[in-house]
């Protein structure tokens, strides 16, 4: 454990030790407030809640979590660090978490950075502020999830670029699986017990509940599966693949 | 007599290529060994594979008794290691690079402390302790890693081209340092500087195709080529990596 939070520590200080970092902070939450307020149509709403907010960030979400997590893996590989960090006397699953941590939590800042928005609707009106936590924690949640699918596209190459286009690609598959327009399509082709497997693997499936306010145990289950597969997957490339 | 870092017939290929084809090596406690080679000849693979970076598709290494497939944590608490190149994470200072390393290395508080200073005064690092190192002259960098790879007193080091590029001073340094390093220790140094053989090593092993082709000290090695007492080892090296002996010695 101690290995693991010395591992996010260090990725987390340099996550922030560019001023990429922090470009990154502004563009996201300057972006979250145009999907809120233009996009979701808050004012033509009427209605003080932060529902267009949530809405639209898993979509957000398909760039900005494989842009955080891009570097994780590819990064080291590309400069060699990656012989440095193996070679230290700690086990392939500590780096792995440790690293898809740090990049959790640099995405956490980024949603505490979204507050701002949660404040102006109490002002605004009464919004009910339990379903708002939850809603936050699930996108979290979320956002753990395309991470980890992001970190595994990163252990896969040397080059960042081709790590962020994988990782958007197959988090993509995962939210538009959710999305009317896939799961008719499928339902008309292959029926209703097809569309609804496709339906149980989509991120927005599990996301819905939860910004109605419901925990739901299978919910949490799909979330935790997703995180331990892909970094699972994660540190078998890491493993048979090392350096290349 | 058991050595504290053996190889037992290692092997690694790349797809159809063999890199390294059964290196069997055994280094004691205060000998310092010199890995040559030419370019190419498996001498970075056989170290990524002593150090537990690389599995070896055969054979195995073990660092003061641990096998680096069975016990990588263990075995790699054991060594020192600096990686071809002297990678580092560039965005860092030495001064938290060294104190992260002491972390995992599980030193904290005073001793990480201690350690970390220690490493620092050993390699020469303190008039750069607080730039980042991505900013730091080659010398400095190179520094960076030994300073990392000496930090925790290791056992058993293993130092990939520790003075490559480096002007002569800091050669000079740097062979200092494995000198004063080696009592008790067992060190492996790669090079493909001939002189560094006869400067640091008390041993030197060369190999060829991922195979030994010679194993001796500096002088065993000078009586390799037949009919000559004394050969330069420039000339063995060509001798042995090629079969041919140099026209004009």
């Amino acid at each position: 454990m101690r290995n693991v939070t010395a591992i996010a520590g260090r990725e987390l200080g340099a996550y922030f030790g560019t001023p990429i970092a922090y470009v990154f902070l502004v563009v996201f939450v300057i972006l979250s407030g145009i999907m809120t307020f233009y996009v979701g149509n808050f004012f033509g709403r009427d209605v003080a809640d932060l529902v267009p907010f949530f809405t639209y960030l898993p979509w957000l979400y398909l760039v900005f979590v494989p842009a955080v997590g891009m570097r994780l893996w590819a990064e080291e590989k590309k400069s060699g660090s990656i012989e440095l960090l193996m070679t230290l006397p700690i086990t392939v699953t500590e780096a792995v978490v440790g690293k898809w941590l740090a990049g959790w939590l640099f995405i956490g800042v980024s949603l505490v950075a979204t507050v701002p928005l949660w404040v102006t609707v109490n002002i605004l009106g009464s919004p009910d502020n339990g379903v708002i936590v939850l809603s936050y924690l699930a996108v979290f949640v979320l956002a753990g999830v395309m991470l980890a699918v992001a970190a595994w596209a990163s252990s896969l190459t040397h080059n960042q670029v081709i790590a962020f286009v994988i990782a958007v690609a197959v988090s993509f598959l995962f939210v538009t699986s959710g999305t009317p327009l896939v799961l008719d399509a499928v339902r008309t082709v292959a029926g209703d017990a097809v569309a609804d497997a496709i339906s149980s693997l989509s991120v927005l499936s599990h996301i819905d509940e939860p910004f109605r306010g419901v925990i739901n145990a299978a919910d949490v289950v799909y979330a935790a599966t997703m995180i331990v597969f892909w970094l699972f997957a994660t540190s078998l490339m890491i493993e048979l693949k090392g350096a290349d | 007599m058991t050595g504290l870092l053996e190889l037992d017939g290692l092997e690694k290929r790349f797809g159809s290529v063999v890199a390294v084809d059964g290196i069997t090596l055994s280094v004691p406690a205060g000998e310092v060994l010199g890995f040559l080679g030419p370019n190419g000849a498996g001498k970075s693979t056989t170290m990524k594979m002593a150090t537990g970076f690389l599995t070896p598709d055969a054979g195995t290494a073990r660092i003061c008794g641990f096998d680096v497939v069975s016990y990588p944590v263990a075995a790699k608490r054991q060594v020192g290691y600096l990686p071809e190149g002297a990678p580092a994470w560039g965005e860092m200072t030495p001064a938290s690079f060294l104190k992260f390393c002491a972390r995992v290395r599980g030193f904290g508080g005073e001793d990480a402390q201690r350690a970390v200073a220690g490493a620092i005064e050993r390699t020469g690092l303190e008039p750069v302790v607080d730039r980042s190192i991505e900013t730091l002259s080659k010398g400095f960098k190179r520094r960076v890693g030994l300073a990392q790879a000496i930090l925790h007193d290791p056992k058993v080091l293993i130092l990939d081209e520790p003075t490559d590029g480096l002007d002569p001073n800091q050669k000079h340094h740097v062979r200092q340092l494995i000198r004063d390093m080696a009592p008790g220790r067992a060190i492996v140094v790669s090079t493909h500087i001939l002189e560094e053989v006869d400067a640091v090593c008390s041993r030197a092993v060369i190999i060829d195709r991922g195979r030994i082709v010679a194993d001796g000290t500096a002088d065993e090695l000078r009586t390799l080529i037949p009919g000559k007492k004394k050969a330069g080892l420039e000339e063995v090296f060509r001798f042995v990596t090629t079969g041919q002996e140099m026209v004009d010695a």
